[in-house]
């Protein structure tokens, strides 16, 4: 029963992973990680609870450990250039470009703004598995939507954050 | 201006569909009379169907062995998987890529003369990790102007069948012609447990680049294409199975990324 519930969440935890991390063994990586840690702890899962919600909590908590680890000198270069891994991507010039762009917000906003348009939780549900205020979700969605759009026109989210009510 | 009627968790919400029937058309109403508010919903909007388009095809992959293995209960599918602690697993592409910029005593830093800034760690026990493997053996090599390589690349055929014996397995020199790139030869070097192969090339300034070929890779994780600096020498490497690749040269990083992906295409789509 768990292991149907679990096996039909891992596309999705990959996806978000993914788009995290923009990295796809580390990506996997993290999804492995979880899922190990979701069995160690299948006993605080209360059945009939939202399995989804509870594993992107995990995730969440264990990618805040990552993020604790030293940083590292070494990147992915697809954002970059145009390598062969990605030669059978013909999603065209935009959505890469969406990807660098992405890769530009802040974890905080992006983790908001990735589960609100990949995995369609509710607002409640994300404040929930982020252990964070509803308000906080707003405002980093807010944020968060404001900056990669002003990425993707090309202006300098950096430079003209404005607080937008 | 300073008032506005609709509060933006409330544009945020409406983009979401998570308003109430009622609200959603005061909403509607409100951004009928802002254009530019309307405009910002747009986007947003578009923004959040490109994100779906970009990502959703993860979810058609197939999933990988080890992970679908996890859809059970970890002691029957630890079976299944290679055991790697998740510090192991951690630290040779994370921890060791961190050591890289650590190290400030490597054999390389010494022969580039060049300095790196981070202070020294503890890296001194462990295995020098691919880039930083294939940036000393960059630095330490192409300079020589007598004897840059072992083998040379007039006889290509005894070079190859040689370091394939030595390595174990067949590797062959890409062909890099058509980038300005000529094979000069290769030769043997020690890794950190055994042979490594090393294959050099020059351009018509006398600019070199050798690619470095490791059959040592034990941790069952490929990896994507990865850049790495190292003082003076950029490298791209990637992993695939046992082997590791790197290539190092001392020109941009744009320039060797396209050289970087003819030897991929050819080594692994052969």
């Amino acid at each position: 029963m768990e292991s149907s519930a679990i096996l039909a969440e891992i596309p999705r935890l990959r996806r978000y992973a993914r788009a995290m991390l923009g990295d796809r063994a580390a990506a996997d990586d993290l999804v492995q990680d979880t899922l190990e840690r979701a069995w160690s702890r299948l006993h605080q899962w209360r059945a009939g609870s939202d399995m989804r919600a509870w594993l992107f909590g995990i995730m969440h908590n264990l990618r805040i450990d990552q993020l604790r680890r030293p940083r590292l000198p070494t990147h992915s270069i697809e954002d970059d250039f145009d390598m062969p891994t990605r030669a059978t991507q013909t999603d065209g010039l935009e959505l890469m470009e969406l990807e660098t762009a992405l890769n530009h917000l802040p974890d905080e906003q992006r983790e908001v703004l990735l589960l609100v348009a990949l995995e369609e939780l509710s607002y409640a549900d994300i404040a929930a598995t982020l252990g964070i205020p509803i308000g906080t979700v707003m405002s980093r969605l807010s944020r968060g939507r404001e900056r990669l759009r002003l990425i993707m026109n090309g202006e300098h989210a950096s430079a003209r954050l404005r607080v937008v009510r | 201006m300073s008032k506005l009627p609709i509060a933006e968790a409330d544009v945020q919400a409406y983009i979401d569909g998570a308003l109430p029937a009622a609200w959603r058309s005061e909403v509607e109403d409100y951004l009928a009379a802002q254009p530019e508010e309307a405009e910002r919903v747009r986007a947003y909007l578009e923004q959040k169907q490109a994100l779906r388009a970009l990502f959703n095809p993860v979810l058609d992959e197939v999933l990988p062995a080890h992970l679908s293995a996890l859809a059970s209960p970890p002691s029957t599918a630890a079976t299944d998987r290679p055991h790697r602690p998740v510090l192991a697993r951690w630290s040779l592409q994370r921890i060791a890529a961190g050591i890289v910029v650590a190290i400030v005593s490597g054999f390389a830093g010494w022969v580039a003369h060049d300095r790196y800034p981070q202070a020294e760690s503890l890296a001194r026990t462990s295995p020098l990790s691919l880039p930083r493997q294939a940036a000393v053996a960059h630095v330490v090599y192409s300079p020589d102007v007598r004897r840059p390589v072992e083998v040379g690349a007039e006889q290509e055929d005894q070079l190859v069948a040689w370091l394939s014996k030595r390595i174990g397995t067949p590797v062959r020199p890409p062909k890099l012609g058509a980038l300005g790139y000529e094979l000069i030869g290769g030769r043997l070097l020690p890794g950190n447990s055994g042979p490594v192969a090393q294959f050099m090339y020059h351009d018509a300034t006398g600019q070199r680049l050798t690619l470095y070929v490791s059959t040592e890779n034990t941790t069952n994780q490929d990896t994507a294409f990865r850049f790495a600096q190292e003082g003076p020498v950029n490298v791209f490497y990637w992993i695939d199975g046992k082997f590791g690749y790197a290539l190092s040269a001392g020109i941009d990083k744009g320039k060797l990324a396209r050289v970087a992906t003819a030897v991929y295409d050819q080594i692994e789509h052969k």
